[in-house]
């Protein structure tokens, strides 16, 4: 019996560190090199730089509490949301009293914001939190919703803020791979970029 | 409910039917041994690893040498993982200083990768370094996937050979599927994954400074490498928390899918592989056409009763299905499907909180998991599961007609019955007892996020997914306790090996049988009513047992809910 567990041992401890050299070691050095080579933006985190600095990830969300600009969904990552050190979701059960005390709350805020191209409900995707805390995305009818507050509070023609928001939609893939949605950093960024052209040619 | 969601739960249940044979054929060539193109790249690779580790692959093992090497690796492994995340905090690519993990933490992760099962207790991005992630879990993410086919490939040599011991080498079945199948396609797959945005970097973090300007730190590491094969091997242990639902591990409709259809892909090739071994792929087909039954019932009524959503919701005016816990980008059919894959295999990758379900959509997964994960299943751990049903319902036919139950050519006799019946009962054994006891003590009703009865159903689906090796969770349980590690960690070990042992013996009793020719009065198993009576059987056996405990968790968060209650 012992000489049976002594014959698995060895080739046990050397299989071990066989496969920890291939699998661990030169398995993701062979992806991490490929990656850096040919996909240097997406393998370091699709990270956006506006004048220098990074200011995100095209990829994952951020926290937008200004009128200025277009708001995502609810975040349970981290304390005050959107912490890619914490993603996580709400994990709030269908019958929960707290998910049904912020969504209350949340729809009062949506609410009492100035809008007017909407007169319907409001959409669940904005009081609903994302299962990541992280969703870089809204809903087309999400943030149509946002329009006016945003215009009103940049002092613009809703129009114009219209025409950004049709320009970031993006469309299922093949007509049934994802759901149609806006990147709110994206087109938060094309926002603060028009309204800074429009400023500087106005002047 | 949409024309577009059906769409994509049809298209996706077809790809798979579509993908079954020429995975089949691949993981064939495997079993037998035979050359592949890839062997003349690998072949040194592999007679290098023999060489080293002093193993003859052509020495063939009988099940209990089998089982014993098996075991031994594992344990070996076990402790492997165990030791990197203790020494975590001296170990490099750690540029963050995370500490070193806790003992009963590092046991139980060590137990979660090992079993296949890659429960988190942790957060992933805040508990450790990519040292950790790319060494101490990566292995696993391949060699517990290559563990499950190796025992599934022992145990189709069983009923394929006759007046044999012998069921091929651990080594060599374990070798050849990692080499010549998990590594190439795990490649390929992590490059499409970087390409689709997934970062692969041995850096940590990037500071941001938002539009707002907080400051945002921004988690990266070899996140596509590991994806991959997590996808592939059914292990779905997620590189941040919040697993494929996190932007950077699934950033597209389209990875999307392809991660769930890498679920799936060699799971439901091994049926065909069954087939054509054992002589006749019509054997194959019966079952993945089994599989694929309760497979679109589960994933239907999930996107269903998403799709409806939750009074609580349509209280407050909100139209347009439950988003609690979704993401944007995939919505609610590809949140719904991908549930039911995920918990239909051993995967345990989520794309959504299934924790924040609604009551019924919820109970799918759960449910999924009850059955032991024989819906396609994990790799290799989906087939074996599943042909215990399937000796179940021969003798269950054999009873109704009064004959020895007879299987692809082999005699079922009361010592194969018995080690099956021992090998299913292990679930519902854990399951329930070890829920029970975590519904009582002061240190299990700590756990719940929830109160009422979904905060049962977060203990129950811990334990479910923990037994069935499945990994997902009701993820508002706070998990990391002592209490939790240890009892969910004898549940994974128990739910891993208690399953191994039985069918590593079935094989072995059935290889020393001899072939019994088909006659007039076998029971046909390929036919509709063949698929009809193991569903039957599944349900029946896999399922009943298991309604009572759902009735105090979901059905009854779904009925306090429906007359308006909240807890």
């Amino acid at each position: 019996m012992i000489k049976d567990f002594a014959s698995a041992l060895r080739p046990s401890l050397a299989m071990t560190g066989l496969f920890a050299v291939v699998l661990c070691g030169l398995y993701p050095a062979l992806i991490t090199g490929v990656a850096q080579a040919a996909f240097p933006q997406a393998a370091n985190g699709s990270l956006i730089e506006r004048d220098g600095h990074v200011v995100g990830s095209a990829l994952l969300g951020q926290g937008f509490a200004s009128d200025r600009y277009f708001h995502g969904r609810p975040s349970a990552a981290g304390a005050n949301g959107y912490d890619p050190t914490a993603s996580s979701g709400s994990n709030l059960g269908p019958a929960s009293q707290v998910l049904h005390d912020r969504i209350v709350k949340d729809l009062g805020a949506a609410k009492t914001s100035p809008r007017s191209s909407s007169p319907g409900s409001v959409p669940s995707d904005l009081v609903t939190a994302s299962a990541s805390g992280l969703d870089p995305h809204i809903s087309p009818e999400a943030a149509l919703f946002q329009i006016d507050r945003v215009a009103q509070a940049r002092g613009i023609d809703p129009a114009r803020v219209r025409l950004l928001v049709d320009a970031q939609v993006e469309k299922p893939l093949a007509g049934f791979l994802g759901e149609p949605r806006v990147n709110v950093l994206a087109l938060n960024l094309a926002l603060d970029a028009a309204t800074a052209k429009g400023a500087s040619s106005s002047q | 409910m949409t024309f577009v969601g059906w769409t994509l739960i049809l298209v996706f249940t077809a790809l798979i039917a579509l993908l079954a044979k020429p995975a089949g054929l691949w993981l064939f060539a495997l079993y037998e041994g035979r050359r592949t193109p890839l062997h003349g790249v690998l072949g040194p690779v592999e007679r290098g690893f023999y060489r080293v580790a002093g193993i003859d692959p052509a020495r063939e093992q009988g099940w209990r040498t089998y089982a014993l090497h098996m075991l031994m690796f594992q344990v070996v492994t076990t402790l492997f993982t165990y030791a990197i995340l203790r020494a975590q905090a001296v170990l490099p690519l750690n540029p963050r200083g995370l500490a070193g993990v806790g003992a009963d933490g590092s046991m139980n992760t060590a137990i979660a990768f090992v079993t296949n099962t890659n429960w988190q207790w942790y957060a992933g991005e805040s508990v450790l370094s990519n040292f950790s992630q790319m060494v101490a879990l990566t292995l696993h993410n391949f060699l517990s996937a290559a563990t499950g086919i190796a025992v599934a490939f022992a145990l189709f040599r069983g009923f394929a050979r006759a007046q044999t011991k012998l069921l091929g080498n651990f080594w060599a079945d374990l070798t050849r599927v990692t080499l010549y199948l998990l590594l190439p396609i795990s490649i390929v797959y992590a490059v499409f994954l970087v390409a689709s945005g997934v970062p692969q970097t041995f850096a940590s973090t990037i500071d941001a400074t938002t539009l707002e300007g907080v400051k945002q730190t921004i988690v990266v590491g070899p996140v596509a490498s590991q994806e991959a094969i997590k996808m592939l091997g059914t292990n779905g242990g997620g590189f941040f928390n919040a697993n494929s639902a996190h932007p950077f591990e699934n950033p597209t409709a389209l990875t999307n899918f392809v991660q769930m259809l890498s679920i799936f892909l060699l799971g439901a090739g091994l049926t065909w592989t069954f087939g054509k071994a054992v002589g006749n792929p019509r054997q194959g087909w019966a079952i993945l056409a089994a599989m694929l039954t309760l497979f679109v019932a589960g994933a239907s009524i999930a996107y269903w009763q998403e799709a409806a959503s939750t009074p609580l919701l349509h209280g407050l005016g909100l139209s347009g299905g439950n988003l609690e816990g979704k993401e944007v980008r995939f919505g609610l059919a590809a949140s719904a499907l991908f549930s039911a894959v995920t918990t239909a295999a051993s995967c345990g990758a989520v794309n959504a909180m299934h924790d924040s379900f609604t009551a019924l959509g919820g109970l799918i997964p759960m449910f999924n998991m009850q059955l032991g994960e024989i819906v396609i299943g994990g790799v290799g751990s989906g087939i074996y599961g599943f042909l215990l049903f399937a000796l179940l319902a021969v003798f269950i036919a054999g009873l109704m007609v009064g004959r020895t139950p007879e299987y692809v050519g082999k005699k079922i006799e009361a010592r194969e019955v018995k080690l099956a019946v021992l090998a299913i009962a292990i679930l519902p054994l854990c399951i329930l007892g070890l829920s029970a006891i975590a519904s009582v003590l002061p240190a299990g009703l700590a756990g719940p996020l929830n109160k009422g009865p979904h905060g049962f159903s977060e203990i129950l689906y811990a334990f479910s997914s923990a037994t069935a090796n499945n990994g997902s969770a009701f993820a508002g349980l706070s998990a990391g306790t002592p209490f939790y590690n240890g009892l969910l960690g004898v549940g994974m070990w128990l739910g891993r090996f208690f399953i191994i042992i039985p069918v590593l013996a079935i094989a072995g009793s059935l290889a020393a049988k001899k072939h019994t020719p088909a006659t007039a009065g076998s029971f046909p198993t390929t036919g509709p009513l063949w698929v009809g009576l193991l569903i039957g059987t599944i349900l029946i056996i896999g399922g009943l047992t298991f309604l009572p405990s759902l009735a105090l968790g979901p059905v009854a968060d779904h009925v306090a809910s429906a007359s308006g209650k909240l807890f």
